[in-house]
């Protein structure tokens, strides 16, 4: 339990080691599973969509972990990426979907590097609590200034046309979901070549040794900034699909209480772990629709005491405990071969 | 901005910064000695707050006389210290001092949740608010300005009077050198047979209470609602950073700008108010990213 | 004892530090220090603990900003730069306690250098399979720790430790390479054949190197000038021969490093 993302060092997405033949099959078995989820279980389709968008902004969190940091602000990017979308919608009505999802991309580029440049020059506490500072900032802008943001109400993000067409509810809502879906695929693969490539690698080594990363002539902000500004797009993305699924932004979007979230998913699935940060947010919507039933006033103290528990007992994550069932696994077959022979 | 407002601004700023110090102070004295970020220390102020209006309702409706509020607010902020400090400590932070600053955030902030639950749990999410203790010292006029004088006289005075306290305990008394001690080199005192676990739980409980103690105080002043607690934390982060983690003296000339920076922004230009703690952080960290205080710690190679 | 490093008119010297002041506290770590290393040499430091050597390499590096005084590069005046500017202009380090990257592997960490050296910034590309990987392992194979490539930095030997974080600097392809007690932590039966590899290979670069030695049997073998430092100055230079058989030298140093 020294380190909370020991279980997928670097070395794990530069060198799959164990299967990655089986790690790639149940990984294509979960995606054509979730493709399928408007056929076998149309009333789920909505919850997977949010889970879905929610595990792309988890991921910008995963990313960061590898690096040794948490911020406890990234709902920032979430949110001005949705705000982006829904201040283009109401300026240039029956915009396009695609170009909805620029714009909240560009708001969050944006916005990363501006805040990014800031908050790289600091690690461990100062970078997660000034994360949490600009959040906050920009919450209260959301509240103050309502009469441009629509205050606590927020605003209508209007159903966008996808490729010229007006689509109706039921259409649209699959075109998001598959679009959802093919992002996850997107992106989740680029970010475990960008963890394997020499600049996600060089990233990673801001956990070990920044003394060392100076002297091979690099500057430690500037390779923390290009991670920062990575998490702060996937974020974005995260928040655009969730603008677009629900139909309205509002400045819940930034609270920090969805960072909390955010973290805390990435911590559950496996913290540095991509596959990690989409299963952590599957369980945890699915598991949030039913809890919040019963426990809805309870749901943040269920969410801390869980949060306590993983990091003390199961550091790995649910990737970390699967990787561990994997492994025992692999070995008990080997072990069974080895009798037969 | 005529005389009037100006002084009001100045008052308004004053204690509130008082206020703010108090709760920074505990926060910046666990940090200094622990090298832990308390992020659950804002429950721990709200909770001092809801407990004190609790306990005053409850005492005031059996006849005691409002003046009664005071020696409540103490009670308080201890029952928030010992209560909720002590078994953090005891439980939780002990078995992580050793381990990655990132991990320590992390279990500090699922306390956080945790807390933020338990008072909507025990005390709803309607707002309280009970000024008994700020009616029961009445006023005062000062330049042509009336103000209470729990707010102007006793809030700062308390602060000042916690600022050198605290020094003066440090400094001056056994236990304060055990715990500058523990701060310097926790192995080397641990070797000369200082207990340690002790000093720290020891610690930990005295920043809780001051904690507990802001809250209290900042009671009768304000309507105690959930999220004060997030808002806190933040803000005293403000602070602490703005000076220096770590540093005592330097928090309370921090607290004293964002205060007066808050509270004159209210008069000027109200919808930035809350933006000002925040904006005057980052002016000082873009400058000295250290804090006005701090010094940097340059690794040894 | 100065024709050894008589300065040439024409071209500068590779690296020169001009009156270079620093104090910690009340102790003067660098006192007016002079200095003019020449390229193609392996030139030795050697001095009592605290005699300011490491400070020597950490204010040419630019890791430490002197209070006063100057080092330039080829004449280049780098005093203000930071580290990684310095490294970028040719100069690598080495260091007294190694500074890897402790969870990636002992290949891992040549790769990573390279990367940094040629600026690779395709984010599609493996680590693995970038081109200089031939060029690395021959890395490990001149020190010795091909069996350790796939090894992860924290279950190394301090030895094997010391001699990848020597490879990760060679790596930078650097003009000239400062280490800090090179062969510190490596077995002392070994501690010759390092510096001979080391030696070997930094010729073979064509890399000028300037390393802290405690050991005097390393300096008389390996070094081909020495530089003897006290209370935070250059008391003494010369060859081996003549340094190390200097009363001085014999008394303040060698007297030393056998107590």
């Amino acid at each position: 339990m020294s380190d909370i993302s020991q279980h997928s060092t670097s070395r794990g997405a530069v060198k799959s080691g164990g299967m990655p033949s089986l790690r790639a099959l149940l990984t294509l078995l979960a995606v054509l599973l979730l493709a399928a989820v408007p056929f076998i279980a149309p009333s789920m389709q909505l919850l997977i969509n949010l889970a879905l968008a929610k595990g792309i902004a988890v991921l910008g969190v995963t990313v960061l972990l590898r690096a040794g940091q948490v911020s406890f602000g990234h709902a920032l990017f979430f949110g001005i990426s949705a705000y982006a979308g829904a201040f283009l919608m109401a300026s240039l009505p029956a915009a396009d979907l695609i170009l909805v999802l620029i714009a909240g991309v560009i708001g969050a580029t944006l916005s990363g590097l501006l805040v990014g440049l800031f908050v790289v020059r600091y690690r461990g506490i100062f970078f997660g609590m000034l994360n949490l500072a600009f959040s906050m900032i920009f919450w209260s802008i959301l509240e103050k200034f309502y009469h441009v943001t629509g205050g606590a109400d927020g605003i209508r993000l209007p159903r966008p046309t996808v490729l010229g067409m007006a689509l109706e509810r039921a259409g649209f809502e699959a075109v998001i979901f598959y679009l959802s879906i093919a992002l996850m695929v997107v992106l989740g693969w680029f970010t475990l070549r960008w963890f394997a490539s020499p600049v996600g690698q060089v990233f990673q080594t801001i956990k070990t040794n920044e003394t060392r990363l100076e002297y091979l002539g690099l500057s430690p902000k500037r390779v923390l900034l290009s991670g920062y500004l990575l998490s702060a797009i996937l974020c974005g993305v995260g928040g655009s699909l969730m603008a677009m699924t629900q139909g309205v932004v509002t400045p819940e979007y930034v609270w920090w209480v969805r960072s909390a979230e955010m973290v805390f998913i990435a911590v559950l699935g496996g913290a540095g772990s991509v596959r990690g940060a989409f299963i952590g947010a599957l369980i945890y919507e699915i598991v949030r629709v039913y809890a919040s039933a019963y426990a809805g006033d309870i749901w943040q103290m269920l969410l801390g005491a869980f949060l306590l528990v993983i990091i003390l007992f199961a550091p790995g994550g649910i990737m970390g405990i699967a990787d561990g069932l994997m492994h025992r696994g692999g070995k008990s077959l080997t072990s069974t071969r080895e009798n037969a022979e | 901005m005529n005389l009037t407002i100006f002084l009001l601004a100045l008052f308004d700023g004053i204690s509130y910064a008082a206020l703010v110090f108090i709760v920074a102070l505990g926060l910046t004295l666990i940090f200094g000695v622990m090298r832990i970020l308390n992020v659950a220390h804002g429950s721990l102020y709200a909770i001092g707050a809801y407990a004190t209006v609790s306990l005053t309702g409850f005492f005031l409706a059996l006849g005691f006389a409002p003046v009664f509020a005071f020696p409540l607010m103490l009670v308080s902020a201890v029952l928030v210290g010992v209560l909720l400090g002590g078994p953090i400590e005891w439980l939780l932070l002990r078995r992580i001092y050793d381990k990655p600053e990132v991990l320590q955030l992390l279990v500090t902030f699922a306390v956080f949740m945790i807390l933020e639950d338990v008072q909507r749990l025990v005390w709803g999410t309607q707002p309280y608010f009970r000024a008994s203790a700020l009616q029961a010292l009445g006023n005062v006029t000062l330049f042509g300005v009336t103000y209470t004088v729990y707010q102007l006289i006793l809030l700062p005075l308390v602060a000042i009077g916690l600022l050198f306290g605290l020094r003066f305990f440090l400094r001056h008394t056994v236990i304060g050198k055990l715990i500058l001690a523990t701060t310097e080199d926790r192995e080397a005192a641990q070797s000369i047979g200082i207990d340690a676990d002790r000093v720290f739980l020891f610690t930990f409980v005295v920043g809780a209470v001051l904690a507990g103690l802001g809250g209290a105080l900042a009671s009768p002043t304000t309507s105690i609602l959930p999220g004060m607690g997030a808002d806190m934390i933040v803000l005293s982060f403000a602070v602490v950073a703005t000076a220096g983690l770590g540093q005592i003296g330097g928090a309370a000339i921090a607290a004293l700008m964002i205060g007066l920076g808050r509270s004159f922004a209210v008069y000027v230009w109200p919808e930035v108010a809350v933006l000002v703690p925040y904006l005057i952080m980052v002016l000082v960290l873009l400058v000295r990213p250290e804090g006005l205080f701090g010094s940097p710690v340059a690794r040894k190679i | 004892m100065n024709a050894m490093n008589m300065p040439n008119a024409a071209k500068p010297p590779l690296l020169e530090t001009r009156e270079l002041m620093i104090k910690f506290g009340g102790v003067t770590a660098a006192n007016n220090v002079s200095m003019q290393i020449e390229a193609g040499r392996n030139l030795a430091i050697i001095g009592p603990n605290g005699a300011g050597k490491t400070t020597f390499l950490n204010i040419c590096t630019g890791w430490l900003k002197p209070r006063s005084g100057k080092v330039f590069l080829e004449g280049e005046d780098i005093t203000p730069l930071p580290p990684r500017k310095i490294v970028r202009r040719g100069v690598a380090r080495a260091f007294q306690i190694p500074q890897l990257f402790t969870e990636h592997t002992a290949l891992e960490n040549l790769l990573i250098s390279a990367s940094a050296r040629e600026g690779l910034r395709n984010p599609l590309q493996n680590l693995h399979n970038i081109r200089q990987r031939d060029e690395m392992m021959h890395l490990l194979d001149l020190v010795h720790c091909t069996d350790v490539a796939d090894r992860v930095v924290v279950e190394l030997s301090e030895g094997q430790r010391k001699l990848i974080d020597i490879a990760v600097a060679l790596a930078l392809k650097p003009r000239l390479l400062l280490m800090d007690e090179p062969t510190s932590g490596v077995a002392s039966s070994q501690k010759h054949e390092v510096m001979e590899i080391l030696v070997g290979a930094l010729a073979e670069a064509g890399v000028t190197s300037v390393f802290v030695e405690h050991d005097m049997g390393i300096v008389a073998r390996h070094a081909d000038e020495v530089a003897v430092w006290n209370a935070g100055n250059v008391q003494l230079r010369g060859t081996p021969e003549e340094i190390l058989e200097h009363p001085d030298v014999i008394r303040d140093v060698i007297g030393e490093e056998v107590a």
